[in-house]
């Protein structure tokens, strides 16, 4: 059956949800129990990554063969990739006050990925400034491989290279290290998988709704 | 004499080192951690309820999921 993989992305966060809050984790001082939080704020922007290099690749494709379906997958991948920047943000704001203490720090990694989110939303306001499709299309295809080179050092090379709080940057162990025992991979893992799943899920229907509009405006 | 100041700082000194036993009892509980919430079997309270969230959402999806594909279908015949 061709729906398989939705079927998985369900049983996997179930999975995510049930074991994440069950199985042990290490104790840390700081974080405590809020270190569960790793199986949900870092797949969102595993899941963000994922899907906005597919959005670019539909974009590079969409130069080579312009048609209205490679299009709309760039749009709509655009699309969920901004839902889930806006998640990670907001996951990692209310994480972020409870262990250092604030909403926001000046910190490389949050402002690199501020950054990419205006960039991308600034793609969504380039579409909309366009009324002929076909120059809407080429010019934000455009745009969009350019906003998907910018992001990939934002959000992980500058941070290495200077002071961070960041978990993983300016010299922190990421969470891997040390704290990131066998355990908490055990949920991790699928945790990450299910979550793009979804990603790739609510990808599937945004764009299947856009094709379906499309037709409906073609007939009349 | 000797022998006896040997043994004694040998003696004193292992004394010295059992002091230190206490700091192998903090590898589980100084760490703050939801312990009693899990012992009062509270944590299922909260699976059941991010469950059901989720249960609601993934439903929703599905129903969607069916709606494009009744629309597909019109739309091909």
């Amino acid at each position: 059956m061709k729906n398989w993989w939705k079927y998985v992305t369900v049983l996997l966060l179930f999975y995510t949800v049930i074991a994440g809050f069950l199985t042990e984790t290490p104790r840390l001082a700081i974080l405590n129990e809020s270190i569960r939080n790793l199986y949900f704020h870092v797949p969102m922007w595993f899941g963000m990554t994922v899907i906005l290099t597919v959005s670019m690749v539909y974009s590079i494709k969409y130069l080579a063969n312009p048609t209205i379906q490679n299009d709309i997958m760039a749009k709509e991948a655009a699309n969920v990739g901004i839902l889930y920047g806006i998640l990670g943000l907001g996951t990692g704001m209310v994480w972020a006050k409870y262990t250092w203490g604030d909403w926001w720090v000046n910190d490389p990694k949050l402002n690199g990925a501020a950054i990419g989110m205006l960039i991308y939303f600034a793609y969504l306001v380039l579409r909309s400034s366009f009324a002929e499709q076909q120059q809407r299309a080429r010019i934000s295809a455009v745009y969009n491989i350019f906003a998907f080179v910018a992001l990939i050092p934002l959000l992980f090379i500058l941070p290495r290279l200077t002071d961070s709080l960041h978990p993983g940057n300016g010299g922190n162990p990421g969470f891997g290290a040390y704290d990131l025992d066998n355990n908490m991979r055990l949920v991790f893992y699928p945790a990450v998988l299910g979550w793009i799943g979804l990603a790739f899920w609510l990808l599937n229907l945004r764009s299947r709704a856009e094709k379906i509009n499309n037709r409906l405006h073609e007939q009349f | 004499m000797n022998n006896f100041r040997k043994y004694a700082t040998v003696l004193l000194g292992f004394c010295w080192l059992l002091l230190g036993l206490p700091a192998l009892a903090q590898t589980t509980s100084d760490i703050p951690m939801a312990d009693q919430f899990r012992a009062d079997g509270k944590i299922y309270v909260v699976i059941a309820v991010v469950s059901v969230i989720l249960l609601g959402i993934v439903v929703f999806l599905f129903m969607l999921d069916k709606k494009l594909s009744r629309l597909e279908k019109q739309i091909k015949g």
